[in-house]
């Protein structure tokens, strides 16, 4: 039963695509927190 | 509203939570192709979402050319966004199960496949466009290809399905009718993806939003900073953040 | 209608005389299709029967990259000293400049075509087996293809960062079913294995719907900025 290693390569690929994207979320969500309190300051 | 995004969280988890437990476990096994044929319940509907978004795309591009509200841009990008996202999923499962099951990774002249990845090289020149435009009409631009992209995929199909009768590759055997259990399991994970795909473009649409007003924010500032600075002469061409 | 037809040719006129002063956009072109014909014949060696099936992709990648390199000069004249933007406010038709631009570049790419097309049969020892008198509509309804939305996605990339790279970003991926219909109708008709008909039909439809696009939008794209 070797296919079952790509059932479950699939499906972590999945997630590691979706977990890459809501990363790259998250990191623009802080840079742009900060921009915003950088601005608050001045 | 922002009250029901950790609710709609928390069911989207446990919806995909459970959807994720049917397609591995309760759904009887492909005779054809054992197990691995489980993957079709994460690629299959991967794929709808991204055209079901890339669909929306379309729409709100056309609305914006039409009644140019900013917000409607804000969706159009959020949508191809996302939609590649879910492109790139459908992408990268379609070889992993092709690599068993056909005994190739890829087949370049089957139809879906090169479609699909048509699709995904269109939205990517969005995308890149979308980055790369410095003018303030970047939404009008981005919007017209948008139109011309939606109006390329029919031809894509078309043109590969008369490329490919020539050529015959493997295609998924068999048109068959499918099992109601496994097609009710598939239209779980639909939905499950659906909702997933609904939050992360909630998000994706806030975070543009926020990234605009803090745009204006800084323009206004160094505009105010300008003025101050040298009497308003030439305040415009100091305004670039 | 008739100030849309005065003022195409006018500007058409005055494009075909610039470059046939220059030469600029065709010697460009000429050259770097001639290189992509001497590196492609030294990489693959051909043989007769061989060459055949992949003359039909290599002839339009060549002129598919020459294309571009005439389709970023397009715009960039009219950059100069504001010309563009004088077409802005003028009353003349958006559209007359357009296929102006989109014409005078039909005929650019398809003097190159036929400069070219006498040399890769040499240097590949082509004979067609098809009829031959199909690759005529198949290369001018494929030109006409590549040169109505390279002219269009040129003006749209006038106003971004580095836009020499732009445009074939832009172009290729939406160009992919022409260049297919293009390349595999071309290698039809040189195998004579197969009909090139659907393939006639196919750049035909393309050239109607996207021509039909371009029309409608260029004004949008023009006044955007």
């Amino acid at each position: 039963m070797n296919a079952i290693k790509f059932l479950f390569a699939a499906y972590i690929a999945t997630w590691v695509i979706h977990a890459f994207y809501l990363g790259t979320l998250v990191r623009r969500f802080s840079r742009l927190r900060e921009q915003l309190r950088e601005l608050g300051k001045k | 509203m922002k009250r029901f995004f950790p609710i709609l969280s928390i069911l989207t988890a446990i919806l995909l939570a459970y959807a994720l437990y049917q397609a591995l476990v309760v759904v009887p096994t492909d005779a054809l192709q054992g197990d691995v044929y489980r993957i079709i319940y994460y690629h299959v509907p991967s794929a709808w979402t991204a055209f079901l978004l890339f669909l929306i795309n379309f729409v709100a591009s056309i609305i914006y050319l039409i009644r140019r509200s900013p917000k409607v841009d804000i969706v159009a990008l959020v949508c191809a966004e996302v939609g590649v996202v879910f492109c790139t999923v459908v992408l990268v499962t379609g070889p992993i199960w092709a690599r068993p099951v056909w005994g190739i990774w890829w087949a370049p002249g089957d139809i879906r496949l090169t479609s699909t990845l048509v699709l995904w090289l269109i939205y990517v020149s969005y995308l890149v466009l979308r980055r790369f435009s410095t003018s303030a009409q970047t939404q009008v631009l981005a919007a017209a290809l948008a139109v011309f992209g939606a109006l390329d995929v029919p031809l894509v199909y078309f043109s590969i399905w008369f490329f490919r009768t020539q050529h015959p590759q493997p295609v998924i055997g068999g048109g068959g009718s499918m099992d109601p259990r496994m097609l009710r399991v598939l239209l779980i994970n639909w939905l499950a993806f659906l909702c997933f795909a609904f939050l992360v473009c909630w998000s994706r649409y806030r975070l543009e939003v926020l990234h605009r007003e803090v745009d204006q924010a800084h323009a206004l500032e160094s505009l105010a900073g300008a003025g101050m600075a040298e009497k308003a002469s030439l305040p415009l061409s100091r305004s670039a953040p | 209608m008739n100030s849309l037809w005065a003022v195409t040719l006018a500007t058409l006129k005055k494009d075909i005389r610039l470059e046939w002063r220059s030469k600029d956009a065709l010697n460009s072109m000429l050259f770097f299709s001639l290189l992509v014909v001497v590196i492609f014949a030294f990489a693959f060696d051909p043989l007769a029967e061989e060459s055949r099936h992949i003359a039909g992709g290599l002839i339009w990648v060549a002129f598919l990259f020459a294309a571009v390199v005439a389709l970023n000069q397009t715009w960039a004249r009219e950059l100069r000293n504001q010309v563009l933007d004088a077409y802005r406010v003028s009353p003349a038709p958006a559209n007359a400049l357009f296929l102006a631009k989109a014409v005078g570049n039909f005929i650019f790419v398809s003097v190159l075509e036929a400069l070219m097309t006498p040399l890769f049969v040499v240097f590949y020892n082509l004979h067609v087996l098809g009829p031959a008198w199909q690759l005529i509509p198949i290369a001018l309804l494929g030109t006409w293809a590549l040169v109505v939305n390279g002219t269009f996605f040129a003006a749209m990339s006038l106003r971004t960062r580095s836009r020499e790279i732009m445009l074939p970003l832009l172009l290729f991926p939406i160009s992919i079913p022409a260049v297919l219909g293009m390349v595999a109708g071309t290698t039809a008709v040189l195998t004579g294995d197969n009909p090139a008909h659907f393939y006639i039909v196919l750049l035909l439809t393309y050239d109607v719907v996207f021509t039909t696009a371009c029309l409608l939008l260029f004004e949008t794209i023009l006044h955007a900025e």
